[in-house]
């Protein structure tokens, strides 16, 4: 068995598989039976001042027959009292002291509201604190939420009150809901913050209802918009923990949010610079018991690559994510088709033909059978065949030899400012606009 | 199987059950799941399997999709009988047969998705197709089986005047009378014939060419005539016994389940002569009406059989016996002139000539096999009389046409469906018939229209 375990920013946790704050970690009651499943840690349902929550409140995006390739929601925090919460959270901890729970905390952004909480929360023992400055919904009408996560000024001041009176490690949690997600995780950085999660919620309306034409989901017939999360956004969550994790204005341990749905996207995560990684689609999707294939899944994976511990992952692929301008344009790759692995749905041909560059040949053999080539000289590598192709393995992806010496775009550029300059180049980065 | 068979007494509601539809049509959650797993082939193979080319891909992504009339209308507008065809093509020799997903794991469930969208269709009631304006020109059918069926439905939406003659109570045809109700029930095809005749077809039943109308008259009530009058009767064995009480012919018999489920076979011995799909029909048939058993009597092998094979798997999966390479000689009688046995020569395969059929031969003793009931199904006769009175040249009764336009020798006489099946011209399928109904159709626009567009 690998280690599992890591230790985010000095919160210990047994693996690193924790329940995002939502609806999952809303009681004592929902994170021991968490905890007894295998969930290294939670962060609990964020507590704040008293919320009426509306009745609907989720939505999900379904595609192709697949349920829940996205998922929405209008939930606001925590609508319990502070002191059930604080009491569920003290059993909690004391039944499960291995295991790590985090609290996450909204308030007004008043320093005196932000010392309150934090001591009433740290005093019954907690692991760390998380400052939910991303619920998209709701909160930030009342100047709470995204709407103070928008703001890195913002960030960053309450980020320090926080830390004036925390004794844990302090978390903030980002939007996604901004153009530059590093302005807000430096902000953060700047106010002292342990680590920062990501990501929140993306502002979303599900869908509409084409047979009432009501939005979906409804409240009486009226919408708003949510929160969007689920395996859809993924990508999005990556990229922008991959933005964090190779800034190094950022420089403090992440724990990825965003669509993981199983062992794999978290080792995607972890290499991408997370820690540890939360969820929370996945479990209301099919409930706790999904953990299991998780560690699972990620302690083979480590003795296959013969990895004693997960911490060994951690931003290991951070250095291969770059600016487009860093690539080499002297790179390329062309599709070549099996024909023993090929069946022949042509759905590679109609996709470079209609979309592409027209380089997938329909052809018939000596015995008139079907297959399909790639003229490779006009391959211009874009992958689309083999993303279209059903049958694993039928196109891959060649590399061609360069004749050429790597040549990115920005050293081409200076190159060609050098020769405008002169004699005079210094070969520095120069870069045009594009 | 679930068939019910107690000599001592079956009820009528048992007997119901035993004819009722085998195959359980999709749910609607099998449904999404299965149209969501076609690929989408570009310029896919299973269109090019169909006899009708229905664009197979784009039904199947209109069920995903939720476009449940779009999808019949796709499947209709290239087969006119594609609910019929959705339960009786045999899938696995043609669409499914050739889905790229063979290859890779399992091909997608055509047929199913088909009678899943048609009967979308038929529970909603919706007119899926409307006549064309009219083109001032009039076509006879001879015939409302799907051939027949077919033509009209597309000659209807070019604007012709069209009527259906059929010789029956009901049009439809073998798909209304000769295909077994466990398979097709009545009320699918009765649905195609609805159809039809929303769009303006008269279609007159109980009309047989050449007795309740001369084709004289036909000539001159029409531009052109369409022959699609079927086969006819199976042909008699020739053998000493045809006239005993308990002989059956299996058209007539198969068509007698889809009237009125009787009780006489219950408990009896039954001899099924032929191995062919009707032979096979008539056969579980038996067992659905109770017969203590029910042998197919063939004078070659398994190998030769002509039944496809999943019938062949369903007629033993109902408890069907085989007797191979046996010639039936004499049908032997009581003394009330009902069936007591049937005497068989044995037989052996001659080796032939590549690409002839084995010949049977006779070797050793006869002997003789003790049934109540015999049923003959070797086959169909023509309607020769028919084919000579329209004057058209023929084969042993097949009508000759040309293989693109289907017309005859009589250039206002075009022939679809089984009257032109044999000798190696055309194919004893329901979907065939529709594919030629449909060409002869075209044709017949073409020659004698302006016009080219469909309507509706």
């Amino acid at each position: 068995m690998a280690d599992l375990r890591i230790n985010l920013a000095g919160i210990a946790s047994p693996n690193p598989f924790w329940l995002a704050s939502a609806p999952p970690t809303n009681t004592g009651y929902q994170v021991q039976r968490a905890f007894e499943a295998g969930w290294g840690g939670a962060v609990w349902k964020t507590l704040g001042d008293p919320i009426i929550n509306t009745s609907s409140r989720f939505a999900a995006v379904h595609f192709n027959g697949q349920r829940v390739a996205g998922f929405n929601n209008i939930e606001l925090i925590s609508d319990r009292p502070l002191e059930v919460n604080l009491k569920e959270i003290y059993e909690t901890k004391k039944r499960f002291p291995g295991h790590a729970i985090i609290v996450s905390l909204m308030v007004e952004p008043k320093r005196e509201k932000w010392h309150e909480i934090v001591k009433k929360v740290e005093a019954i023992g907690v692991d760390g604190l998380e400052l939910n400055f991303g619920c998209p919904h709701g909160m930030a009408e009342r100047g709470m939420g995204a709407a103070s996560g928008q703001q890195p000024d913002l960030v960053e001041m309450q980020t320090m009150w926080v830390k004036e009176a925390a004794q844990t490690p302090v978390i903030v949690k980002l939007t996604p809901n901004i153009t530059d997600i590093t302005a807000t995780a430096k902000a953060a950085v700047r106010g002292g913050a342990d680590a920062i999660s990501l990501i929140n919620t993306i502002n979303s309306l599900a869908g509409v209802d084409i047979d009432t034409w009501n939005t979906v989901p409804h409240v009486g017939g009226k919408g708003a918009h949510g929160g969007y999360c689920g395996p859809a956004v993924k990508p999005i969550a990556l990229n922008m923990v991959a933005e964090c994790a190779r800034n190094p204005l950022v420089g403090v341990p992440i724990s990825g949010i965003g669509g993981i749905s199983n062992w794999r996207d978290a080792v995607e995560f972890i290499l991408m610079g997370s820690t540890g990684v939360q969820i929370c689609t996945a479990a209301m999707h099919h409930g706790f018991s999904i953990v299991e294939d998780m560690i699972d899944g990620l302690n083979h994976y480590l003795e296959d690559k013969g990895l004693n511990s997960v911490t060994e992952l951690i931003g290991k692929s951070v250095e291969r994510y770059s600016d487009w301008g860093d690539l080499d344009l002297n790179y390329a790759v062309v599709a070549r088709i099996e024909q023993e692995t090929c069946i022949v749905c042509n759905k590679c041909h109609i996709a470079c033909e209609d979309t592409s560059h027209q380089c997938i040949e329909r052809h018939t053999d000596e015995h008139g059978a079907a297959y399909l080539k790639v003229r490779e000289e006009d391959c211009v590598g874009c992958n689309l065949c083999s993303i279209v192709c059903p049958v694993e393995g039928a196109i891959s992806m060649i590399e061609v030899p360069s004749t050429e010496l790597p040549l990115s775009w920005n050293q081409r550029q200076a190159a060609i400012a050098a020769i405008g300059k002169g004699k005079e180049a210094d070969g520095t980065d120069k870069k045009e606009a594009v | 199987m679930g068939v019910s068979v107690n000599a001592a007494f079956i009820p009528a509601e048992a007997l119901r059950r035993n004819f009722a539809e085998v195959k359980a049509g999709m749910r609607p959650k099998e449904a999404i799941e299965e149209s969501n797993r076609c690929l989408y082939c570009y310029d896919a193979p299973c269109i090019q399997a169909c006899p009708t080319g229905i664009n197979i891909p784009s039904f199947i992504k209109k069920i995903a999709s939720g476009n449940m009339k779009g999808s019949a209308r796709a499947i209709m507008d290239a087969n006119p009988v594609g609910a019929t065809c959705a339960r009786v093509c045999p899938t696995e020799e043609l669409c499914e047969g050739a889905c790229v997903l063979n290859h890779s794991s399992k091909p997608i469930m055509i047929g199913q998705l088909q009678r899943y969208a048609t009967d979308w269709a038929i529970k909603r009631g919706q007119p899926l197709f409307a006549a064309g304006a009219s083109n001032g020109k009039s076509v006879g059918i001879i015939g409302g089986g799907p051939a027949g069926l077919s033509a009209a439905r597309e000659l209807a939406r070019f604007g012709f005047a069209v009527t259906v003659y059929e010789a029956k109570e009901q049009a439809g045809g073998l798909d209304t009378y000769g295909i077994v109700s466990f398979r097709l029930p009545k009320s699918i095809s009765l649905w195609e014939v609805e159809q039809v005749r929303q769009l303006g077809v008269e279609i007159r039943t109980n009309t047989k060419v050449g007795q309740d109308i001369s084709i004289e008259e036909l000539f001159s009530q029409h531009e052109a005539l369409v022959l699609a009058a079927g086969m006819s009767k199976v042909p008699d064995l020739g053998i000493e016994g045809e006239q005993l009480t308990g002989v059956y012919d299996a058209i007539d018999f198969v068509e007698a389940t889809k009237a009125e489920l009787v009780t006489d076979l219950v408990g009896k011995r039954v001899a099924v002569i032929g191995a062919g799909n009707t032979a096979v029909d008539a056969a579980t048939c038996s067992v659905r009406l109770g017969a203590a058993s029910v042998k197919m009597v063939y004078r070659r092998t398994r190998a030769e059989m002509t039944a496809y094979d999943f019938e062949f798997e369903f007629a033993k999966q109902d408890g069907v016996t085989f007797e191979w390479l046996s010639a039936p000689i004499r049908i032997i009688g009581d003394e009330d002139g009902k069936v007591a046995a049937l005497e068989c020569q044995p037989m052996r395969l001659e080796a032939a000539e590549e690409g002839i059929r084995k010949k049977p031969v006779p070797e050793g003793l006869p002997y003789l096999l003790e049934v109540d009931a015999v049923i003959k199904a070797i086959g169909q006769s023509r309607h020769l009389p028919l084919v000579e009175q329209l004057g058209l040249d023929h084969k042993r009764g097949i009508v000759t046409v040309n293989a693109s336009t289907h017309q005859t020798s009589n250039p206002r006489v075009y022939a679809a469906g089984d009257v032109i099946f044999g000798e190696g011209q055309g194919e004893a399928m329901v979907v065939a018939a529709a594919q030629q109904g449909k060409l002869a159709a075209h044709a017949i626009n073409a020659r004698f229209s302006a016009r080219s567009e469909r309507y509706g």
